[in-house]
């Protein structure tokens, strides 16, 4: 049955040279709660910029990772609908560079329906990538910001915080939130950013409002 | 019989980045530290010796190449070689690690005489890349003795008469035996020979009975092991046909009733298409786990046939399954829900199937502690099989290396270190300023060092020991940094900065 709690297609745009989207679209797994192992696609180019995951740092303790090295984009995509066809993974991540021609409309709908078949969701990393044309329901901008206070060092860099811009979403309003991982409670936190600019048409009451994503609290 | 002692390792190819006149000796362990259990030419030229110690070879001249030896698979590869030594005969078993025996008796005459089918065994081990010395007797003793202490003139018709002038250990006797007759004075056969027998016979009553066995006194049957079973599924057609597609489930599911009905499952297929003009395509697919499904089978090889070139079309279609497991039958859970592990195998195969093996991939965790050493990414179909799925997690890490798994680690990690290019810096701790990929970065904070020592026992002398830092710059980005070596370490001059990953 499909988890109604997340959208089957997500995704996050970034630059290469940020880990910001790949801890938030983790972070969101996370929060999620589902179980099984994860499949992760990387076209060649999203390897070589940006690097493989590393199973130390990751906060998935319990879901095994299978990666898939794919040469090219059209090789990815169609990893990924071979993932999504199998309801056993908890999930697909899929890492595309840059704007490949094979990413295209179609694609996307390819990847979206196979995804609302068997009920797992997709992430799809999209380093250094420009939005165009697709059919998720959800694209986020994602890039790192200064870091919460380290509890025991003041030089040091504390929790991780990302610029979070929801600036596409089929159910909710698009937003800006300042996003941070609880990895003990397994949640994704966004808050309200500080806002230093005029009052605008809009701003108010409901400027802190978010709807939590996926399942809150562990 | 015949007898041939084959060169120590048999159908191991040397490994690439090996020339093929390094001195190299492969070590076995021994009760007091590692033996040479085979060495090379060049090895041998510079003084290493089958049975010594490797560290006094090494110490003769540092500049051999040692590698583990391979027992398990060396005595793997003499049994598939004693199968296919049954193309002279029908009785064939391996004799000790480095030796085949084969009863000719009643089949020499099939290949035109003895010196004929020998001379035909030399020119076929020679093709494959052995050495071989060969010997033909009467015996299995015998022939055993002279291949390995004999004369070149391999053809014997009188033990006796041969085995009179070789020396004791020509008698695959024990070591305390041949200590005893050593202390007696008999040095050769033929002193032995001599010996009157009642006056001996409780105390080296082996090497009699050895001694007899060669001369065929006493029985000695050669037990020749049955080849492993061959699941195989043939299917000759009537008419040619130019897609062999609708016709497999038949095949498949041939074969797949052959391994089901012995309760094993398959880990490759090979499937061999028959065209009629004599020429035959060849597909081979794995699995990462025992199967014996025929849709799933046929799914693996969809690809193939997308660019089969069929010509005439294909009148016989072969499958055989390659490296049989014991599979079994599996039962449907209560909930009738399908099994994840299953599932999720099969997905491995289909992936694996298209893209090839190495580009499906696990982590699995290495004894180290060096970042980019501490896990490899290989192959799923070789690594899934026999570990439960949650071992590939990071939480079955253990520990691994000498880091405690608490330290922080990236998210990301960088297939190579890249070297940046540091504008500003302090002498202790991490730059200032610096550049990567030709854009300037601005350390706003930074933790560490965490310094890691370079691992002494398979590093060369002069890798340096690395100062990783984790810092931040100042638009938010944070990166895992490392200095290979300190300033007078050394081991070489300044030391660079690299940048080896993405925090997230």
């Amino acid at each position: 049955m499909p988890d109604l709690d997340l959208p089957p297609i997500v995704e996050a745009f970034s630059d290469a040279r940020d880990g910001a989207a790949t801890g938030f679209v983790l972070a969101q797994l996370d929060a999620s709660g589902r179980r099984g192992p994860i499949l992760w696609v990387q076209d060649a180019r999203a390897a070589q910029e940006g690097g493989l995951p590393y199973l130390r740092g990751l906060a998935h303790r319990d879901r095994p990772i299978l990666r898939v090295a794919a040469c090219n984009a059209a090789e990815a995509l169609w990893a990924m609908e071979e993932g999504l066809q199998c309801a056993a993974s908890s999930a697909v991540i899929g890492e595309i560079w840059g704007d490949p021609k094979a990413l295209d409309f179609t694609a996307t709908k390819r990847l979206a329906l196979r995804a609302r078949r068997s009920g797992v969701p997709l992430w799809l990393l999209r380093p250094d990538g420009v939005p165009g044309l697709s059919v998720a329901p959800e694209r986020w901008r994602l890039r790192s910001v200064a870091s919460e206070a380290h509890p025991f060092d003041m030089h040091a860099p504390g929790r991780a915080l990302w610029w979070a811009e929801r600036f596409r979403s089929r159910t909710d309003r698009p937003g800006e939130w300042v996003a941070s991982h609880d990895r003990a409670a397994h949640r994704l936190d966004l808050a309200a950013p500080l806002r230093d600019r005029p009052v605008a048409k809009g701003d108010g009451g409901d400027a802190g409002v978010v709807r939590p994503l996926g399942r809150t609290g562990a | 019989m015949a007898a041939m002692p084959v060169s120590s390792v048999p159908w191991d190819e040397p490994e690439p980045e090996l020339a093929p006149d390094a001195p190299v000796l492969l070590a076995a362990e021994g009760p007091h530290g590692p033996v040479i259990h085979a060495v090379s030419e060049a090895a041998a030229a510079l003084g290493a010796a089958r049975g010594d110690r490797v560290v006094d070879a090494q110490a003769l001249s540092p500049d051999l190449i040692v590698r583990p030896a391979d027992l398990a698979g060396d005595a793997d590869a003499l049994t598939r070689l004693a199968h296919w030594s049954r193309r002279w005969c029908p009785w064939s078993a391996t004799d000790g690690a480095d030796g085949l025996v084969l009863d000719t008796t009643g089949s020499a005459h099939l290949w035109g005489g003895e010196a004929a089918m020998l001379a035909d065994m030399q020119a076929k081990l020679a093709g494959l890349g052995q050495e071989a010395r060969i010997a033909l007797a009467p015996t299995h003793g015998a022939a055993w003795a002279l291949a390995r202490y004999g004369d070149p003139r391999p053809i014997c018709d009188d033990p006796e008469a041969a085995l009179q002038g070789l020396p004791i250990a020509a008698l695959r006797l024990d070591a305390e035996t041949k200590l005893t007759l050593r202390r007696l004075g008999l040095k050769r056969i033929g002193d032995l020979m001599d010996v009157p027998r009642v006056s001996l016979g409780r105390r080296l009553s082996p090497a009699l009975n050895r001694l007899d066995q060669a001369l065929g006194e006493l029985p000695e049957p050669i037990v020749a092991p049955p080849p492993p079973h061959r699941y195989r599924a043939l299917r000759r057609l009537a008419e040619p046909i130019l897609d062999p597609q609708p016709y497999l489930p038949e095949l498949l599911g041939d074969l797949c009733r052959q391994l089901e009905a012995t309760g094993h499952g398959l880990r490759a297929l090979t499937l061999e298409l028959y065209r009629t003009d004599g020429t035959a395509a060849r597909f081979a697919v794995a699995t990462a786990k025992a199967v014996r499904d025929p849709r799933h089978l046929q799914r693996l090889l969809e690809k193939r046939f997308e660019s089969l070139d069929a010509g005439f079309g294909f009148d016989i279609l072969a499958a055989e399954a390659g490296r049989a497991e014991p599979l079994a039958p599996a039962q449907t859970r209560l909930d009738g829900e399908a099994d994840a592990d299953l599932a999720f195998a099969s997905l491995v195969d289909r992936l694996s199937a298209r893209l090839g093996r190495r580009a499906v991939q696990v982590p699995v965790p290495r004894e180290s502690h060096i970042p980019e050493r501490a896990e490899a990414w290989l192959p799923a179909l070789d690594h899934m099989q026999g570990r439960r799925a949650d071992l590939l997690a990071p939480g079955g890490l253990g520990g691994g290396g000498m880091i405690a798994p608490k330290r922080e680690r990236p998210i990301r990690l960088l297939s190579a270190p890249e070297r940046i290019e540091v504008l500003y810096a302090i002498p202790e701790g991490p730059p200032v300023r610096f550049k990567w990929r030709r854009r300037p970065y601005r350390i706003a904070r930074h933790q560490g060092p965490e310094r890691l020592a370079p691992e002494w026992w398979h590093d060369r002398a002069t890798a340096r020991l690395r100062d990783y830092y984790k810092v931040e710059v100042t638009d938010g980005g944070r990166y895992w940094l490392f200095r290979e070596g300190v300033l007078g370490d050394g081991r070489g001059g300044t030391p660079d900065w690299f940048l080896h990953g993405l925090f997230a």
